[in-house]
């Protein structure tokens, strides 16, 4: 755990020396959020791990990694996208039509070498329609992505209606595989993939030219332009990330579920926008880290395992939290930026 | 020429840009030395900002040469312009406050190794760059942690890493303070030694006399001329960015003091319909008293910028006013919305007559009967045939045409459009009418109507706030004259044979002798000087001279009450 918020900081840092005093960071727009995530995220943990023997233990840390991997990929898209201000509502929908063409594909027996590159590629051209369709023709985001989310849904029930089991050898042994990491500690290929999602998108987002310009545009698309900065090929792009990302993200999830069926992921589209929220990325953009975002995803897991150890609460009670959470953090924003005004 | 100077930097001659209908250059010459500070100086209209979008490449131009040292040159873009070394820092900050400063002036330019982001040396050139600005702040700091002025100055230590030879300030001390502004001129000077031109375009008069070696006056879009600043005088730049000739004032002028005299003579003891105390908002407008009394005409004197609108717009309730009181019939009021004003009575007739005013879309009766309905409340619609009596008398009454309350407003000229403006006021039958720029734009025949029909409507007891930039018109129409200059009250004069002259002077510096008494004033110290020795009455009319166009506006007026 402390591990994940040292790493926090030094990529909060990039860039820049935290240093002048810790009350001006906490009250910046832009570390104040993750940091109150951070703590938040360890004092979970801790209550947990006070309340429930067995709680405080490393594996019960890494299986928070093993159940998210899919929602930490998905929530590193929808990062790119909300720090540009923007929205994308469609990575649900094709997280579903991901896993049901990994299925049926691998069903009538194609290779998973073939079926897992042509899905990202399938996803991110889907993506880039999305994109083109806000720049070009200047529709909302919400309403561009709300149409691709109802495309892809629907296409999932074209290509089947029922829930198809994946039988492919190798598709199944990188679903059981566990890496083990000493001590009793294992973990799954899924974490990997994400974390090394996780790393490249820390290195786009902080160390180059189109991840500055990810910014830009969440500061002001206007000023971007005046600047000169590529404004048009970077509000397309975020959108190919995003839809690359939610197609790997349902690679991974049928990694973990070994299945594709239509009705699954609904809503994910909603978990990652919360864990984004939750990391700190301010929803009018320009503010926010990807390792804000996987925190975020760590606290809703956290939350969730910490209802499965009371046993006696329904896991809609992951929701109810989630739901008061997201207030708290969206008026911690508003609090911090009105501040700043 | 006037002094030994080296070869001029930029140079463009003849240069005419024309747009359909209008010629918003004509054959303007203008050059810039390095190491020189030039102001464009100009009313609206002028055509400053198209010689500026001009040389930075936004507008092609129609016929001229532009060279940049020596070279002929012709932009397509600004991002040309750019590269070519003439940077442009614009009146609002367009910067990214989410980043930091060192983000700020290297974005887009940062230095790469390996295809990443080497932010050692964007750190390290950023720093340097403020430093060539003095600038003491923190490179790593957010840009929107700063105040305006700062991030103005970032903009120009952004604006300068482009190797600028040529800088252009358009506007950049409209939102700062005092202090902020000598920050600002201490670059400016810093960055005139190294041999940068620099382009400062500013309305207030103080800070071109302060900052600017040399003075381009531009007037309808026409070349006045060129001056060093420490050769021209004030009055004698106002008058050329103005552009009139101060011989003879026009009879009506005549016929207006005559009806001030007369005024002068009544009883003081009526109270004003509005009166402001102190009156004031941050940034737009220092605290000033006035006061208008029912059947005045106050005219607001002063050059773009010096505060007229910022005045206009706190007694009509379109910006609140954070400081002060205002009394409106008696009663003390806080305006917090144009509909309260509204509600008093007041009404504000904007100078952005398409963007403020008249909704284009909409036929000639929709537009009159607005305020009236809006007043009234949606959920008691006014009868249609009401509506088509107040459209058709208010067409009669102010002669617009066409005489069709069906026409869109989109179709009417200029002058037709204010009217119908003016006719939607009028029906609320407001006590108060401020009419900001109401003759911008429009032709001569038009502008003579509306003048007409201002006196007429004092005549009958209304009280008028009118704005013009045309001197004339204000001495002409009004009975007392509030001087602004860089955002405050100088001066609150009775009209009583007042000259353009004396104008003038108050306007270029507060030291003029205005020989019509009330010279500069504080306007923080009390109640103002002159506007304490006679609130005059309803005006008696100017005499059978006045030929009254608007025999029905009276009928109207009281028809159109609830």
């Amino acid at each position: 755990m402390s591990s994940i918020q040292a790493t926090d900081l030094t990529g909060a840092s990039l860039g820049t020396r935290v240093g002048s005093g810790i009350r001006s960071v906490l009250t910046s727009p832009k570390y104040g959020p993750v940091l109150v995530t951070a703590v938040l995220f360890a004092a979970v943990f801790v209550v947990g791990g006070i309340r429930y023997e067995g709680f405080f233990s490393g594996q019960v840390f890494l299986n928070l990694l093993v159940d998210n991997a899919y929602l930490i990929v998905l929530a590193v898209g929808m990062s790119f996208v909300i720090l540009t201000g923007g929205i994308d509502l469609s990575v649900g929908a094709v997280v579903a039509l991901s896993t049901i063409i990994a299925a049926s594909l691998l069903q009538s027996g194609w290779s998973p070498g073939v079926v897992i590159p042509l899905i990202l590629v399938l996803t991110s051209v889907l993506g880039l329609a999305v994109g083109l369709m806000i720049h070009v023709f200047q529709v909302q985001p919400f309403i561009a992505t709300l149409a691709a989310m109802f495309l892809a849904r629907g296409l999932c029930y074209v290509i089947s209606k029922d829930s198809i089991s994946i039988t492919d050898p190798a598709f199944v042994a990188l679903a059981v595989t566990r890496i083990p990491l000493g001590g009793g500690l294992s973990i799954t290929p899924s974490v990997i993939i994400a974390l090394v999602v996780v790393l490249v998108a820390v290195v786009v987002l902080h160390y180059t030219r189109l991840g500055r310009t990810v910014y830009a545009l969440g500061g002001s698309e206007q000023s971007g332009r005046l600047m000169g900065l590529p404004v048009a090929r970077t509000k397309v792009l975020v959108y190919v990330i995003s839809g690359f990302c939610s197609g790997l993200a349902g690679v991974l999830f049928s990694f973990y579920t070994l299945s594709g069926y239509s009705l699954t992921a609904v809503g994910t589209e909603l978990d990652a926008i919360a864990a984004v929220v939750i990391g700190g990325t301010l929803l009018t953009g320009g503010y926010g880290f990807v390792l804000g975002s996987v925190l975020g995803v760590l606290v809703l897991g956290v939350i969730q395992t910490l209802i499965t150890f009371e046993g006696t609460l329904s896991s809609w009670w992951t929701k109810i939290f989630i739901g008061g959470l997201l207030l708290v953090f969206i008026i911690l924003q508003k609090v911090l930026t009105a501040r700043r005004r | 020429m006037t002094q030994p100077s080296p070869a001029p930097v930029v140079e463009m001659r003849g240069i005419s840009i024309e747009f359909p209908g209008v010629k918003a250059l004509d054959g303007v010459d203008f050059r810039m030395f390095p190491g020189e500070v030039h102001s464009l100086m100009g009313e609206n209209g002028a055509g400053k900002s198209t010689l500026i979008k001009a040389l930075t490449g936004v507008y092609g131009i129609d016929a001229g040469v532009i060279t940049l040292a020596g070279d002929e040159v012709s932009f397509t873009g600004p991002a040309q312009a750019q590269a070519a070394g003439i940077s442009t820092v614009y009146q609002e900050v367009n910067l990214l406050p989410n980043l930091t400063v060192a983000e700020n002036i290297m974005l887009g330019r940062e230095p790469r190794r390996f295809g990443v982001v080497d932010w050692r040396r964007t750190r390290r050139r950023a720093a340097e760059l403020l430093e060539g600005l003095n600038l003491e702040i923190d490179p790593n700091s957010l840009l929107g942690d700063h105040s305006l002025a700062i991030q103005q100055l970032v903009a120009i230590a952004r604006a300068i890493d482009v190797q600028a030879k040529v800088l252009i300030l358009d506007e950049p001390t409209s939102s700062l303070d005092a202090d902020e502004v000598a920050e600002l001129f201490r670059v400016i000077r810093s960055l005139k030694e190294q041999g940068v031109a620099i382009l400062f375009v500013s309305h207030f008069l103080d800070q071109v006399y302060e900052i600017c070696d040399r003075l381009t006056v531009l007037r309808n879009g026409k070349l006045v001329g060129e001056y060093l600043t420490d050769e021209i005088l004030r009055i004698d730049l106002v008058q050329k960015m103005i552009g009139k000739e101060l011989t003879a004032l026009d009879e009506l002028e005549q016929r207006a003091r005559s009806s001030v005299a007369a005024v002068e003579g009544q009883d003081v003891s009526d109270p004003a319909f509005a009166s402001a105390r102190g009156l004031a908002r941050r940034g737009a407008i220092a605290p000033f008293d006035l006061d208008i009394a029912p059947g005045e005409v106050v005219g607001l004197a002063g050059l773009l910028g010096s505060g007229r609108t910022e005045l206009a717009r706190l007694l009509g309730g379109i910006d609140r006013a954070d400081q002060g009181t205002l009394v409106i019939d008696g009663r003390q009021t806080k305006l917090r919305t144009p509909r309260q004003a509204i509600n008093r009575r007041v009404a504000y007739s904007s100078e952005n007559r398409r963007s403020e005013g008249v909704v284009d879309e909409l036929t000639v009766r929709d537009n009159i009967v607005l305020a009236l309905q809006a007043d009234r409340g949606w959920f008691r619609p006014i009868p249609k045939k009401r509506q088509e009596e107040l459209a058709q008398s208010y067409i009669q009454a102010l002669n617009i045409r066409p005489a069709n309350p069906d026409a869109l407003v989109r179709n009417l000229s200029g002058g037709n459009q204010q009217k119908v403006l003016l006719a939607r006021w009028l029906a609320i039958a407001p006590h108060l009418l401020i009419l900001d720029e109401p003759t911008r734009g429009i032709d001569i025949g038009a502008k003579a109507e509306i003048q007409k029909l201002v006196y007429s409507l004092a005549e009958n007891g209304m009280s008028v706030l009118f704005i013009s930039a045309e001197l004339e018109e204000v001495l002409r129409l009004s009975h007392r004259i509030a001087v602004l200059r860089d955002r405050r009250i100088v001066a609150d004069l009775v009209n009583d044979d007042l000259q353009v002259e004396a104008l003038l002077a108050l306007i270029a510096d507060g030291g003029g002798d205005g020989d019509g008494g009330g010279g500069p004033e504080d306007p923080d110290d009390g109640p103002g000087g002159a506007t304490t020795d006679a609130p005059p009455e309803p005006s008696v009319p100017p005499g059978g001279t006045e030929p009254d166009p608007t025999p029905d506006s009276t009928i109207d007026l009281s028809g159109a009450r609830r």
